[in-house]
């Protein structure tokens, strides 16, 4: 009997212990890409890089200004576009909840955010590039927006939800009617998580790809003309990481380290920003 | 919970507003929220449409031998899809089987015998890889991951376990396995995320009942635990399988872009995202190749809005209890 027990408490801690080191398989891989694109990364990283277009192959130095400059532009039209449409479709959700359209859009949310950004992006290919007969930047926007759109939406609803009913029914006691109690009493409550919701969307749509490859099309030159094909960073990454030449690579591991730092920064303010309010976990 | 730090200014709404007018404005409201939720359920009809109607050409031409063809001749405009849908099985698939474990392990962990002030942190630390773009992870895998591969485990693997097929041949540094392992780390975040969550709606009444009854920890959660939450841990991984189903960049980067089945995981192979996106923005084959490729897509949308769809239910049927989802 006492070796039956031991045994059993044995494999309990076999099996904690297993898990304990799944923990540090799971970890690893992060500390290891990050490493990689420090030791890979930084040692390029200059003024030139950030103002400078690339340099003709051959050459070393350049720098990747162009293809910031398109990533501020496609992602801030995607963001003005995106952010507003899912937020008013998360408050949708949200305060009207009950209705059939609220769970229809809540669950068409959840599956598009898992569709494939590159099934995205063909949509906006067929309704911009295809009409238009040439690529551009105005068809990423569309693309990164359409992938916004849900994800916002998502984010907004569950922390307006939060929002408790006393602030609501005060309000609307003092005679607010129900548009102005949403818009300035709990749409105010729920700010800070809408902004976190919304800098999350920003952080995922800044690296994606796959939509931008045939319509941003991406580009060698500086351009402010949406109607053109624009450089974008994860394009600038995809070409050189996958080009013959030493110095496009290392351009890509620095374009890279740019990238995520962009995008880990936007990540952990968003969760701080909201971390004391609505830490329900 | 912070109250708004001004009070609503009462008095410019009384003399502004009847009651008449606040309906009207209440109404005008509703009826623009109305309009942005609907973009969504319209967002989805509007791909199935596009895509159904542009892959018209290449579906009313191929018909269903698409799908189990394996000829892809853009040249000659016939197209099969069959190498590019196993790639995108076997590698999602593989990226599974290796990542359930992983994930469930550190879900579990995280949620039942961590201590308690490492939870959080840890979990975030985690997740934060599923903010990585997906380009960040191709360029890596090229330049870190296949160079390690090739020089220590694929000569290992074949030396060791080469009596099977799949460990056999020559050995290409992009290739299946490279691909199904960044496919891996990749989704390792989605499906720990999704089961924690999970986890963390059972209720502590059945872990204190089966820890009162006598069970160790480990049987405590194995079999009271687990159990309880087991439609919403399957949920997380069909989610996963989702996710990987549709990584496009990193496997494009990755997989080595052939449009052939090998029994060898060493060899190099193609997935659906990965064809169109290596081939789409410049379709040599003309119209044609153009609607194939949009076949592939709305094939590829089809199967993950199922797969979706199918997960979200399951953990919507668990996780109800908490926050009336």
């Amino acid at each position: 009997m006492i070796s039956r027990r031991a045994l059993r408490r044995g494999k309990s801690r076999v099996m904690v212990g297993l898990m304990g080191v799944a923990v540090l398989v799971a970890i690893l891989p992060l500390f290891l890409i990050l490493a990689s694109l420090v030791i890979e990364g930084a040692s390029s990283l200059s003024i030139s890089f950030f103002v400078n277009r690339p340099a003709p192959v051959g050459e070393t130095g350049g720098g990747v200004a162009h293809a910031i400059l398109g990533t501020l532009m496609i992602v801030g039209v995607a963001s003005a576009v995106g952010i507003p449409l899912g937020v008013a479709a998360g408050i949708y959700c949200s305060e009207y909840r009950g209705t059939r359209l609220a769970w229809v859009t809540r669950f068409v949310a959840d599956v598009l955010n898992g569709t494939p950004s590159i099934v995205v992006g063909l949509l906006a290919w067929t309704w911009v590039v295809a009409t238009q007969k040439h690529f551009s930047a105005l068809a990423g926007s569309i693309a990164l927006a359409f992938l916004m759109v849900p994800m916002v939406m998502r984010t907004t609803e569950e922390l307006v939800r939060l929002v408790p009913d006393s602030l609501r029914e005060a309000a609307l006691a003092l005679g607010y009617p129900r548009w102005r109690t949403t818009l300035v009493v709990v749409l105010r409550t729920a700010l800070p998580g809408i902004v976190t919701g919304s800098l999350l969307a920003v952080a995922r749509v800044a690296g994606e790809t796959a939509p931008l490859l045939f319509t941003a099309l991406g580009s060698e030159y500086f351009s402010f003309d949406m109607d053109r094909p624009m450089a974008a960073l994860p394009l600038v990454v995809y070409k050189y990481a996958t080009g013959p030449y030493p110095e496009w690579h290392k351009l890509a591991w620095t374009a890279s380290l740019v990238l995520i730092l962009v995008v880990l920064v936007l990540n952990v303010a968003a969760r701080l920003a909201t971390r004391q309010r609505f830490d329900r976990a | 919970m912070g109250n708004p730090s001004t009070p609503p200014d009462l008095r410019s709404d009384a003399s502004s507003g009847s009651l008449v007018g606040s309906a009207r404005g209440d109404a005008l409201f509703k009826w623009l929220l109305i309009a942005a939720a609907c973009t969504i359920p319209a967002l989805l009809l509007a791909l199935l449409y596009e895509l159904s109607s542009g892959a018209w050409p290449a579906l009313s031409k191929f018909g269903l031998e698409f799908i189990v063809s394996g000829t892809w001749d853009p040249v000659a405009g016939i197209f099969g899809a069959w190498p590019a849908i196993f790639g995108t099985l076997l590698t999602s698939l593989l990226a599974l089987a290796m990542a359930v474990p992983l994930s469930l392990g550190v879900a579990i962990y995280l949620t039942e015998f961590a201590p308690v002030a490492i939870r959080r942190p840890v979990a975030t630390v985690i997740e934060l890889l599923a903010a990585i773009p997906s380009v960040v992870y191709g360029l890596w895998g090229i330049f870190v991951l296949i160079p390690f591969l090739t020089t220590s485990i694929f000569p290992w693997l074949e030396a060791n376990l080469g009596f099977l097929p799949i460990f056999r041949g020559p050995i290409y540094g992009p290739s299946v396995l490279a691909a199904s392992l960044i496919l891996t780390v990749m989704i390792v975040p989605f499906i720990m995320s999704v089961s924690r969550e999970v986890l963390l709606a059972v209720p502590s009444g059945q872990r204190e009942a089966a820890l009162a009854l006598g069970a160790t920890r480990w049987e405590a959660v194995s079999t009271a635990i687990v159990p309880y939450a087991k439609s919403g841990i399957i949920g997380a991984v069909i989610l996963g399988l989702g996710r990987a189903l549709g990584e496009t960049m990193a496997v494009t980067m990755l997989i080595g872009n052939r449009h052939e089945v090998a029994a060898s995981l060493f060899a190099p192979g193609y997935s659906m995202a990965a064809v169109i996106a290596n081939e789409f923005a410049d379709a040599a084959g003309g119209p044609i190749h153009e609607s194939a490729l949009i076949y592939m897509a709305l094939l590829l949308f089809a199967v993950t809005v199922v797969v979706n769809a199918a997960a979200r239910l399951l953990i919507w049927r668990v996780s109800k209890g908490r926050g009336g989802r």
